[in-house]
């Protein structure tokens, strides 16, 4: 085993971490949110010193022809080499496809965003609602980061003007997007034998698994992910996915007054 | 040229040879090995940089000197109008090169062979003005990573709405009725040499030798603010042990 690693697993053992938090123990988050004029929705997160932007466009276009009464909803990123000397220029990486999918995939299930109510008019016109997310700096666990800046941008947004024609970017309405629903996803390491959340680039270039679990309210789950090399017990997957609720709870209410 | 319409009023309420304000912090990105913000009005600019390091493919490297990689990316967020969409664009590309060309001639490349220094530039907010905006938050970044640098490239752009020589235009003043001139202009703030020079718009060549003139006060503000900004990071801290005779 690394030798990083080996006194990584020791201090763990007896409940510590490089950085003096205990295993389940979160970094500070700060939440900064209608920063940015340009987007119609912007959330600025730090988590300890992980950094992500994520600002939400929105424009009318066709809907896809098998919902003609629905609006559309997609979460990208792009993961600038700006950020991490791990990213490179190019086309998105697969941990930049799967960073938007599965926040995608949280957000889309729990159906926080309305898309019945970005319908103008079915067949021909719907809102479109673009959710991107940028790192500035990746100090380990992104997913959790970018999902709470998602949600939060989406919160933040507001409708551009719209005369039935073309969008007016410049004129901000002061209507909401329907958001009714608080999807924060919390990713839950395995660490040899034992679990944490909320790595460092450092701890996470050593971890053995993960599985993402995004929670609303009431702790119903809505989107599930297994990543890293190594295999989870049963056993496992169930405390990991419990602790991921209760701290999805805890990061709800930190970030109450935003919502 | 003489024009019947004049630009007596700034649209934002500007003096004419005002900037917008101006906010400057280094080390914002720690994984960087140099990183900066540089904010003009509702523009904002971070930028990184990552090296000397060893350059890829192999093929590209240069065993007499280092090469400076530039990349100008505006987030999808970023305009004043629809989406931008995410990936380079010919405009993006053709930024990305004049920012290397006003960026590499205050270092010294001899040094680093077969490697590169990147810089990667990205607008989270646009309101025109990227481009300089990006330069002077680049220079800083590259002094954060502790590079030799001859001087800290500051950048500004002049121009001429109708009649009136303006210093530092916003989207709206770009986007005005009337002939407006554009001219992005980076500087050696000690020397005065040029390193960046572009125009936008129709104008004489006394035009020019004025708008050169101007922009000398305006780039030597914001270098004070850039020396600042650097100053700024090392503001308490103190040194490790004190020197003794």
């Amino acid at each position: 085993m690394n030798l990083i690693k080996q006194d990584i697993v020791h201090a763990l053992k007896k409940g510590i971490r490089f950085d003096s938090r205990k295993p389940f123990e979160f970094r500070d988050l700060k939440v900064e949110v209608g920063k940015v004029k340009t987007a119609e929705g912007f959330a600025h997160v730090k988590l300890g010193e992980t950094e992500v932007l994520a600002g939400v466009k929105l424009s009318v276009d066709k809907p896809f022809p098998d919902t003609p009464d629905e609006g559309v909803l997609s979460v990208n990123s792009d993961l600038s080499p700006l950020a991490s000397p791990d990213f490179e220029v190019g086309p998105p990486s697969i941990k930049a496809i799967e960073l938007a999918r599965v926040v995608d995939r949280g957000i889309r299930e729990s159906h926080a965003v309305d898309v019945k109510a970005l319908c103008i008019e079915p067949k021909e016109k719907v809102w479109v609602v673009n959710v991107d997310i940028a790192p500035l700096n990746d100090d380990g666990n992104l997913i959790d980061a970018s999902g709470i800046a998602a949600i939060l941008a989406l919160k933040n947004a507001v409708f551009p003007e719209y005369d039935g024609e073309v969008v007016n970017y410049k004129k901000h309405t002061t209507k909401k997007l329907p958001v009714s629903k608080v999807p924060i996803p919390v990713t839950v390491f395995k660490f040899a034998d034992m679990l944490l959340v909320d790595p460092t680039a450092e701890e996470e270039s050593f971890i053995d698994a993960r599985l993402t679990a995004t929670s609303i309210e009431g702790g119903i789950i809505t989107a599930l992910q297994k990543g890293g090399e190594s295999p989870i017990t049963v056993d496992e997957a169930n405390r990991m996915v419990e602790l991921s609720i209760e701290k999805a709870e805890e990061i709800r209410k930190k970030i109450k007054k935003f919502l | 040229m003489k024009y019947e319409i004049t630009y007596d009023k700034r649209v934002d309420g500007r003096k004419f040879d005002q900037l917008r304000p101006i906010e400057a912090k280094v080390g914002i990105i720690p994984r960087a090995d140099g990183s900066a913000f540089f904010k003009d009005g509702n523009t904002w600019a971070y930028a990184a940089v990552y090296g000397p390091r060893r350059l890829f493919p192999r093929s590209m490297q240069n065993p007499s000197k280092g090469i400076l990689r530039c990349r100008y990316n505006m987030m999808p967020f970023s305009g004043m109008g629809d989406r931008v969409r995410p990936g380079p664009s010919r405009r993006a590309k053709e930024i990305s090169m004049v920012t290397e060309k006003a960026l590499a001639p205050v270092l010294d490349l001899d040094e680093f062979p077969n490697s590169v220094i990147d810089v990667f530039i990205e607008l989270a907010q646009t309101d025109a003005g990227t481009r300089c905006a990006g330069i002077n938050a680049a220079a800083l970044a590259l002094a954060d990573a502790g590079l030799k640098m001859k001087d800290i490239p500051a950048a500004i752009a002049v121009g001429k709405v109708n009649n009136q020589y303006v210093v530092d235009l916003c989207y709206p003043e770009e986007a005005y009725e009337g002939i407006v001139v554009d001219m992005p202009v980076a500087m050696l703030p000690r020397t005065k040499e040029i390193t960046l020079l572009q125009m936008d718009g129709q104008f004489e060549k006394e035009d020019l030798k004025k708008l050169l003139e101007i922009v000398k006060k305006p780039i030597d503000k914001i270098h004070e603010i850039q020396v600042k900004a650097l100053k700024d990071k090392f503001k308490g801290v103190k040194a490790d042990s004190e020197v003794v005779e």
